[in-house]
């Protein structure tokens, strides 16, 4: 029996293919104008410390395998208090690889939400203390944070821009 | 005698300057030179955008949006960019041949479309020999190309251009037989009088002719899939690899300007060159070039690259021997039933197309050219 696939029938189905993607709605975004949103449970960039929940113990510098988080703690002998004096994170070392965050046994480091975080100096990669809190610019993502997650906003998927009408 | 009254009769249009023109043959070659250089710079910059949109739509990217209103002006940021550019050459290079390839590749586009008619009578010179002339002129281009090659100095250059130099000499052969059925139900070889013999177009009364013609001509100007010479994955960028600034923009010119020559001759010759209804007829004409246009980008972002076995494959053992018995088809029908209504031919002859199309693609095989010692 002749399979037409062999015939030219192949190269007529290829091009029905494309002309199809010619009448589709292309599957991109035009970044700077159009975003996306990135996953609920991105590990972005930029680590997210809290002052509060942070006990100085340290299982995050620990637990972190470039080394990238450094802490000196002290006991404050007024209050008769351990506290934290500085908990520096160079986050140009940092993989994203979210083992602190998973570490912290007090729920005080988070991963960024955010992933546009470029900066124009490099000393500006490395950040301490107040720079660490959490604010409007740097967001903390649901990574390993389940109700963290659930009052973000869903992820879209590049399958809807298809569907999607044209504008 | 005999002769004369042949020509007297026919009233061949042996002459290029229309009886109404103002002042003579001069003013008309410069107003046609001048209209054809025109044409094919904005037809180029008009094409680059429409690919490039094309094939990044077909791609379900968007292609270039930004430059002007939806990207318009892209063509012409490109070309000022390029232009701009440092004119690099290198130290080993011949540089005569170097300097003069891009002037041979481009100068013979320009000299191929002085045949081709935009509407009736109106074109630089209406030759009696007209195909023959576009066969000739359109294999010059080769020549640049294999000058580009030879001059650079570089071994992705040349090899780029010995591939072309491979698919021009194959892809040539089809590509004249498969005009030839034009000419035999023309019965003339200038395009002005086989435009005007068109009645209906002859796509509809040689559809093997036409797919031949397309295919030979897509590899003749190297167009995806058949754009061996310039694989980007395997030669850099074939025979322009040394080349930058204004005579790069010269080869990329006369990559487009190809293409626009090679649609505004598969116009003439198969869909009617600037025939159709209601619109004047240089837009009918510039419309059906486009569309021709069209499918080159459609087939050239729906097809992968073909191996050089492949390339020469095609050539010499699917397009050659089913051009040849297009000919004969053709020949035959021209011969034996010069008055068939047309309509029942153009059926006979889909049938014949797709009964040989089939035959062949079952015949074909690669490889079975080696000889064990």
């Amino acid at each position: 029996m002749l399979k037409f696939e062999r015939f030219g029938l192949g190269i007529a189905k290829g091009l029905a293919v494309t002309f199809r993607y010619l009448l589709r709605h292309p599957t991109v975004t035009q970044y700077p104008e159009q975003r996306l949103n990135v996953s609920r449970r991105i590990r972005g960039a930029e680590l997210v410390w809290s002052r509060e929940k942070c006990t100085g113990c340290a299982t995050c510098a620990k637990a972190c395998p470039q080394g990238a988080i450094e802490i000196v703690t002290a006991t404050n002998l007024v209050n008769n208090k351990y506290e934290v004096q500085t908990y520096r994170v160079d986050t140009g070392y940092c993989i994203q690889c979210g083992l602190c965050v998973e570490a912290c046994p007090y729920d005080a480091v988070f991963m960024g939400y955010s992933f546009e975080r470029a900066k124009y100096r490099r000393g500006d990669v490395i950040q301490a203390n107040d720079e660490l809190l959490e604010s409007a610019s740097r967001p903390v993502s649901g990574y390993y944070h389940p109700d963290i997650a659930e009052k973000l906003p869903e992820q879209t998927l590049l399958i809807e821009k298809i569907v999607e009408k044209r504008k | 005698m005999a002769v004369l009254d042949f020509a007297m009769n026919n009233s061949l249009p042996m002459q290029a300057v229309p009886p109404d023109w103002p002042g003579g043959y001069w003013w008309h070659w410069l107003f046609f030179t001048v209209v054809l250089i025109v044409f094919i710079l904005t037809m180029v910059l008009g094409v680059i955008y429409i690919e490039r949109r094309l094939l990044g739509r077909m791609q379900s990217r968007l292609g270039p949006n930004r430059t002007g209103p939806f990207g318009l002006l892209q063509a012409v940021a490109d070309a000022v960019k390029v232009l701009l550019k440092e004119n690099i050459v290198p130290s080993a290079a011949d540089r005569v041949v170097h300097w003069l390839a891009p002037v041979v590749a481009f100068a013979p586009v320009l000299i191929l479309m002085a045949v081709v008619p935009f509407q009736d009578g109106a074109l630089l010179a209406d030759l009696n020999i007209g195909v023959l002339y576009v066969v000739a002129i359109s294999s010059v281009t080769t020549v640049g190309v294999f000058m580009a090659g030879w001059g650079s100095s570089n071994k992705y250059s040349l090899l780029g251009a010995m591939r072309t130099v491979a698919a021009v000499v194959s892809y040539e052969i089809p590509l004249v037989l498969s005009i030839i059925g034009v000419v035999l139900l023309a019965g003339s070889l200038s395009l002005n009088s086989i435009v005007l013999a068109q009645d209906i177009p002859f796509i509809l009364l040689q559809p093997l002719g036409f797919f031949l013609f397309f295919t030979a001509g897509c590899a003749e100007i190297n167009r995806s899939p058949f754009d061996l010479m310039e694989a980007d994955s395997e030669l850099v960028a074939g025979f322009h690899t040394e080349y930058s600034g204004m005579k790069f923009a010269m080869f990329y010119l006369v990559e487009y300007a190809e293409a626009i020559a090679m649609a505004a001759i598969i116009t003439t010759l198969f869909l009617g060159g600037w025939r159709g209804p209601l619109l004047p007829p240089w837009l009918w004409f510039i419309l059906k070039v486009v569309i021709v246009f069209f499918v080159m980008v459609w087939t050239r972002t729906t097809l992968p690259r073909v191996r050089i076995d492949q390339l020469m494959a095609l050539a010499w053992k699917f397009l050659f021997p089913l051009a040849l018995i297009n000919l004969f088809v053709t020949a035959i029908q021209v011969l034996a039933w010069p008055d068939a209504l047309p309509w029942i031919m153009v059926v006979i002859n889909f049938a014949i197309m797709g009964v040989l199309v089939l035959a062949w693609s079952r015949f074909f095989k690669l490889g079975w050219g080696r000889v064990k010692v």
